[in-house]
């Protein structure tokens, strides 16, 4: 591809920042196909046009595994796709996934000069641009993968943290296996992000090169319950195991009425719709609830895809319930953007108090209270405080609650000697991922707690390192 | 790959097959389930491990076909594959010697009961089996409950074996003329209910298996929670077994329903192009 010219600073900064082209909203809310398109080749080379090469470069600063980013961007407007997309590679090996799913808004993109007076460059564009157009032209090198160490890794999760840790310690030449509790390989890349966000193909071929490399995935298998962590080493022979379990354990509200039917945590629907496609039930065999009023609880990354995907099935109304306001909500802006434009009605400092259902056990409507800002709270974010006789009640037929989840305990709970907090988060030594026990790593969400994709993979990555230099001394 | 190696008719609509799946029968305890994919585009049903071979390295399932994927499931073959097992999941069976335990096991719950009153008789307890079913053939796996009964009864809806009548018509005989120490109740949620019922006058601990709906089988979805003792539980992973007298069964009922109408559809739509199931649901023979 033919680059463009570096232009004088001057005239970069007069180049408006690339949208990236939508499927607009009266249509893609009758599918569940990507909702962006990405750059077109003339598109991303412009947009990197755009970028000043700060010296200093404090957007690298915002990434949590510090990609070259004036040196990748620079890549792209010389036309050098290729090139660009393995300077990227060697801080991420996921480029594809985390330009599509970082909150760029609040990292790279954040810190980025131009968004001072302009806006900042399409930093997350960009990467998912060269990561597409590899694949897409087939060009992908696969990493060199050295001779076996001799040495056996169990990767237990395959989310981005399992995924990540898996591909670094292949590069290293020690064996890895992934053994991953549902059908098939993802975590909420899988499971939980929509389709429409992140398509599913995208994830198949990140674990497709990952097998390529070696790395063995055993699908169906609960670490656990099919076999102990203590197993994995005196059963299977395992000499390090890496813990990236996730944050899978649904929170519920605790108010009258959640037994109901129509009460779904997130985690069900968007797996009922998401990893065993539910939406296009019958032909695959998972029923989805079909709501015609639904509501959802929360107002994250995860409701915003519950809200989403609702509409997508079909609800005639589909109501964002969130006790703070659209300043506080923690989605990212883009998403929250693209759920207003998609006609969702967002009820902020709104909170449920109860669910009201009918004689056979249905969900019928609820009852919500108002509330207003107070003082800030230890999150530094002002605490919502109910305003009193301010109760009033919706009718509805389904709601999610997505307030949030925390890690699930059939693994740790079973292995005697891991130390946990009171979170039941795996606590490790932060600069080898290593937990209690020797030779157990552990990483993601499960060590944070519900965080990013982003920040699942620079644990992985570390832990890698931190269990290659735990095997070096085992020789 | 989780291959079908043996396949047989117990009764209409019944049907036993012992799968390949050493890792899983090598942990597999009593009161346990996997959860089984039939296929890449079906869905995650749960079904007890009704038996293991740890040496074959083989666990049996005992299923009942009552709508699209266990009828499916009965169109397979010695050999075909089964796309996704996976377990052994949910608490085991707490066994103890408690002296005599009254095993209730009704329709489908005589499989799941099979694997509870074993553990219970090699514990060393005394086992009384009360079976029932709709009719003589529905009453499944007879001889291998009576093999570990010292007693054993058998009731049927329409009297064509044992006792006409319900499985706690006979339990009612057994409570009016000892007092056993413990009962496992394993069968339809209404069943259970009135089990438990009986036993609550009498203050005798009584056990059941929940069968909620259930999609992951890890405590990650919160589909199969019910209520126990007013607090919500995960029945994938802090049952399946519960203390019966603590369970809101009317709400398990109800929760049971919540697909219905999409259930229906694809059954119907099943039935339509398999026309050899439907006859067979339909009571005929094939
Ligand atoms: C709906 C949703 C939307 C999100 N959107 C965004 C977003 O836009 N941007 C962003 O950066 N982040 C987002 N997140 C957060 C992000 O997905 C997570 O932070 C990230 O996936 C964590 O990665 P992980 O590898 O630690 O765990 P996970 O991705 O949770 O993977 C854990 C894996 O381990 C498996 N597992 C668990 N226990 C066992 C066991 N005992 N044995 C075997 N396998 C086991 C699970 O089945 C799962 O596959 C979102 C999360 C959700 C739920
Ligand atoms: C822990 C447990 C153990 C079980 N063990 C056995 C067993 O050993 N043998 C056996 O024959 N059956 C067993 N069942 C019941 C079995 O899972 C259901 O009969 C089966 O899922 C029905 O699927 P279907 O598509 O054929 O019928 P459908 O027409 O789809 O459903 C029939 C009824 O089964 C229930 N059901 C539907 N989907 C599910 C699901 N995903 N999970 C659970 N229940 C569902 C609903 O109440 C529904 O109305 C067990 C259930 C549980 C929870
Ligand atoms: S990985 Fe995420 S934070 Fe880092 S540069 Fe890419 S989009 Fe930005
Ligand atoms: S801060 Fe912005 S303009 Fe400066 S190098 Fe980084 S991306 Fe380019
Ligand atoms: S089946 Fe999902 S939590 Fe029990
Ligand atoms: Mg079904």
């Amino acid at each position: 591809m033919t680059g463009l010219p570096e232009l004088p600073k001057k005239e970069r900064t007069k180049i408006p920042r690339h949208h990236i082209p939508e499927q607009p909203p009266e249509v893609r809310i009758r599918n569940f196909q990507e909702v962006a398109l990405g750059y077109t080749p003339q598109m991303a080379m412009e947009e990197a046009q755009r970028c000043l090469q700060c010296p200093d470069h404090p957007c690298v600063q915002g990434c949590p595994v510090q990609i070259d980013i004036p040196t990748f961007v620079d890549l792209v407007r010389q036309g050098e796709f290729a090139k660009a997309v393995a300077k990227i590679k060697e801080a991420n090996t996921l480029p594809a996934i985390c330009g599509r799913v970082c909150p760029q808004e609040d990292q790279c993109e954040a810190l980025c000069v131009l968004g001072k007076k302009f806006s900042p460059v399409g930093i997350g564009y960009l990467e998912r641009f060269v990561a597409d157009y590899e694949r897409q032209s087939g060009t992908v090198r696969m990493p060199e993968v050295p001779p076996w160490s001799g040495h056996k890794v169990a990767v237990i999760g395959s989310g981005p943290a399992g995924l990540t840790c898996a591909a670094d310690l292949a590069r290293l030449g020690h064996k890895v296996t992934i053994f991953e509790a549902l059908h098939k390989p993802g975590g909420v890349l899988l499971y939980g992000i929509p389709e429409f966000r992140l398509p599913k193909a995208i994830v198949e071929y990140e674990v497709e090169n990952l097998k390529k490399m070696g790395v063995e995935i055993r699908t169906n298998f609960v670490v656990g319950k099919t076999a102990t962590v203590e197993e994995l080493f005196w059963e299977y022979g395992y000499d390090a195991v890496f813990f990236g379990t996730g944050a899978g354990l649904p929170s519920f509200l605790g108010i009258p009425g959640e037994e109901l039917i129509g009460v779904l945590s997130a985690n069900e629907f968007l797996t009922r719709v998401n990893l065993m496609k539910g939406y296009a039930f019958p032909d695959y065999d998972t029923p989805v609830p079909v709501g015609r009023r639904v509501a959802v609880i929360g107002a994250g990354n995860v409701a915003m895809d519950c809200l989403r995907c609702a509409k997508r099935l079909g609800a005639e109304e589909v109501m964002c319930i969130y006790r703070r306001t659209r300043a506080e909500s923690p989605a990212r802006i883009e998403e929250l953007q693209r759920a207003e434009e998609e006609g969702i009605d967002f009820r902020w400092l709104s909170a449920p108090l109860e669910i009201y259902g009918n004689a056979d056990g249905f969900v019928t409507g609820m009852k919500i209270q108002r509330m207003e800002l107070g003082e800030p709270d230890a999150s530094g974010r002002r605490r919502p405080v109910p305003i009193p006789g301010s109760e009033y009640e919706i009718a509805v037929d389904m709601v999610i609650v997505a307030i949030g989840q925390s890690p699930n305990p059939l693994a740790t709970r079973v292995t005697p000697g891991l130390q946990l907090d009171r979170h039941g988060c795996i606590i490790v030594d932060p600069e080898t991922q290593m937990s209690s026990i020797p030779g157990v790593f552990a990483g993601g969400d499960i060590v944070t707690g519900a965080a990013t994709v982003i920040l699942a993979m620079g644990a992985g990555k570390k832990a890698a390192q931190g269990i290659h230099e735990w095997l070096a001394k085992l020789d | 790959m989780f291959q079908i190696l043996k396949k047989e008719s117990l009764a209409p609509q019944f049907k036993r097959y012992v799968i390949a799946a050493p890792e899983i029968a090598r942990k597999h305890r009593a009161g346990q389930f996997v959860l089984v994919m039939l296929h890449e585009h079906g869905e995650r049903i749960p079904l007890t491990i009704a038996g293991s071979d740890k040496e074959a390295g083989t666990i049996t399932l005992v299923v009942q076909e009552v709508g699209k994927t266990t009828m499916e499931m009965g169109l397979m073959e010695e050999g075909d594959c089964l796309y996704a097992v996976v377990g052994p999941l949910g608490t085991p069976t707490h066994v103890e010697r408690w002296g005599t335990v009254v095993c209730v096991g009704g329709g489908a719950g005589i499989a799941p009961l099979l694997p509870i009153a074993k553990a219970m008789k090699e514990a060393g307890n005394r086992v009384l089996s009360i079976l029932g079913g709709r009719s003589r053939d529905l009453v499944i796996l007879r001889e291998e409950m009576a093999a570990l009964s010292e007693e054993m009864w058998i009731t049927t809806d329409d009297g064509s074996l044992g006792r006409k009548g319900l499985v706690t018509h006979a339990l009612a005989d057994v409570l009016a003329s000892e007092r056993p120490d413990y009962v496992v109740a394993v069968g339809p949620a209404v069943m259970m209910k009135a089990a438990a019922e009986m036993t609550r006058p009498l203050a005798i601990p009584t056990l059941c298996s929940l069968n909620t709906i259930m999609v992951d089988g890890t405590g990650m979805c919160g589909g199969c929670r019910v209520l126990v003792g007013g607090q919500p539980k995960f029945v994938c992973v802090d049952g399946p077994e519960f203390d019966a007298h603590q369970v809101d069964f009317d709400l398990l009922i109800k929760r049971l329903r919540t697909y219905l109408p999409q259930e229906q559809l694809a059954k119907q739509r099943f039935l339509e192009s398999h026309q050899c199931v439907a006859l067979e649901a339909a009571g005929g023979r094939v």
